[in-house]
């Protein structure tokens, strides 16, 4: 039984992975660029959290819609001030910035809410469901949601991306910008319209990390950012079903190598796997070869 | 033709100067309601330099473009769109991603009214205007009788299908002006023709205009109603195509001079 305790707790973990994951994917995948500043938005959306429920009382739903509401909007400022004046700038230059705005929101969190770790109620409770009575299999109402929410969450934008106008006009810039824009489709504002589904679901993601590993702190966002960045890799980035996929498998091998094999080398094992799985296939699980336009 | 007749397009002096030197020069052309206008010229006389600074993809450096009488200085790539320009390309881009269905509702996306939210949560706008897309995608993709492949990637398509579905996209921008880059490139005499047939049809059926770049001089001079032709970047000559055939600086821009004994 322990191993399917093991398992469902990657799976949670993995889902909140897929989260995070799904975000570095779509912007990827639509302005070409690694926005490593993702994982320090999903900080941003616990403290919005913690702030809303634990000092100003509010119910947890609607400090989980605060903190939704706050990072669209953050990821929409940080596109328009710093991404969105390098739209022509070389790559590397864009890498830079993404790197110096997550140290700018790391250090902005630490001037106004301080270094300690502030303790994280989970936004439903600390309750667990017991399947098959003694010694059976526990799971955490926190993990349950999690899994539940990143189901949702994965359907409902597949469905947004394939059967909406915005959907495929993100595909569409995906694949040209110059031919979108000369069919009318607005490519700044599709940009900024991914940076914000993105962002809002980092704050998803921010309450569910922080009701499963309840240590708050400005730095809560960085190891979870590169290891959902890393999952967006394996599945194969700019996929969101590889997203989905690449979260999954990261959690489930993260937490099966603690349980299994060593709690100090597990991060050294999800990593190795990486290695492998990039070289056998180098666009990663469920990503396709792209031929680069001349 | 009087000047009180209505133009689609005016060009007027239009020029652009890339580090010093000028790409397209004095670019004067007007262009009438229901035309086909032809451009031609050598390869790399600026032809395909003149649909980018129609649609703004380049900044001309001078001159001024209307569009139905209207200044297009400030406007955008997209706004222009709206406006009422649309294009091709001489190197197929559509969104090979896509679905052929999908590549002409996205061209679509501007006449479309429902919001997020709507889309979200899936309320009646939404199901009406997504249909209603559809089935305008599917009336435009009949023209080049496409609508059964209405559900295969673009990228799928063979060729000259392909060629088609640009043009179909474009209509779908629901434009005045249709600009068309080398639509018979790699295309055979069958096809040609076909093609040409096409065009007299979306010029009558739509009312609209057609700007069209072109090598295959059988289609040039068989579906245009005047030419312009261009050299070096400037306008050597302009005329209606009998014209242009006996015009000796255009058949010295193409076959170069005559030895003179």
């Amino acid at each position: 039984m322990s191993f399917l305790n093991y398992l469902v707790s990657g799976l949670s973990l993995g889902s909140i992975y897929a989260i995070i994951a799904l975000g570095y994917t779509m912007v990827y995948g639509i302005a070409k660029m690694l926005n490593f500043a993702h994982g320090d938005v999903i900080m941003i959306g616990g403290y919005m959290c913690f702030f809303a429920v634990q000092r100003f009382n509010l119910p947890p739903v609607l400090g989980v819609i605060i903190a939704m509401l706050a990072c669209t909007l953050l990821g929409i400022i940080i596109e328009r001030l710093a991404y969105k004046p390098l739209r022509s700038a070389p790559s590397l230059a864009v890498l830079i910035t993404a790197i110096g705005v997550s140290y700018f929101l790391q250090n902005a969190a630490q001037l106004l809410w301080s270094s300690n770790p502030k303790v994280f109620k989970s936004v439903v409770g600390n309750g667990v469901l017991t399947i098959g009575g003694e010694g059976g299999l526990i799971v955490s109402h926190v993990a349950l949601l999690t899994v539940v929410v990143c189901v949702i969450i994965m359907v409902g934008l597949t469905l947004f991306v394939n059967k909406t106008k915005m959907g495929k006009a993100m595909r569409a810039v995906s694949e040209d910008k110059g031919a979108a824009q000369l069919m009318g489709i607005d490519v700044n504002r599709t940009i900024s319209i991914t940076f914000a589904i993105g962002s809002g679901l980092a704050a998803i993601a921010g309450v569910l990390l922080c009701s499963a590993y309840p240590t708050l702190q400005p730095t809560t966002g960085s190891m979870p950012g590169i290891k959902a960045f890393t999952a967006a890799v394996f599945g194969g980035i700019g996929s969101i079903p590889g997203a989905f996929l690449g979260g999954i498998l990261l959690g489930v091998i993260e937490n099966l190598a603690k349980a299994y094999i060593s709690t100090q080398l597990s991060d050294a094992i999800v990593f190795g796997v990486l290695i492998v799985v990039l070289l056998v296939k180098p666009a990663g699980l469920l990503g396709k070869a792209v031929r680069e336009k001349v | 033709m009087d000047d009180n007749k209505k133009y689609v397009l005016e060009c007027e002096n239009l020029g652009i100067v890339f580090g010093g030197l000028a790409a397209v020069n004095d670019f004067n052309v007007k262009i009438g309601e229901k035309q086909v206008y032809g451009l031609i010229g050598p390869n790399g006389a600026g032809k395909t330099t003149v649909f980018n600074l129609l649609t703004k993809v380049y900044e001309p450096t001078s001159g001024s473009i209307k569009l139905n009488g209207v200044d297009t200085k400030g406007q955008t790539t997209v706004s222009l769109s709206k406006m009422g320009i649309a294009r091709t390309f001489q190197n197929i881009r559509l969104f090979s991603n896509l679905t052929v269905a999908e590549n002409v509702m996205v061209a679509m996306n501007q006449n479309m009214k429902y919001s997020l939210f709507e889309s979200t949560f899936r309320l009646p706008r939404y199901w009406k205007e997504e249909k209603a897309a559809r089935a305008k995608a599917l009336e435009l993709l009949s023209i080049f009788d496409m609508q059964d492949f209405a559900d295969v990637k673009a990228s799928s398509l063979p060729y000259g299908a392909q060629r088609r579905l640009e043009i179909t996209r474009a209509l779908a921008t629901n434009p005045s002006l249709l600009l068309l880059d080398e639509p018979a490139a790699g295309m055979n005499p069958a096809e040609t023709a076909e093609l040409m047939h096409n065009i007299g049809k979306i010029r009558d059926e739509f009312g609209i205009s057609i700007l069209l770049i072109e090598h295959d001089m059988s289609l040039v001079m068989g579906i245009c109603d005047e030419i312009t032709v261009l050299n070096f970047g400037m306008v050597i000559a302009q005329g209606t195509p009998a014209e242009i055939q006996s015009n000796p600086v255009v058949i010295e821009a193409y076959l170069g001079k005559q030895k003179e004994d």
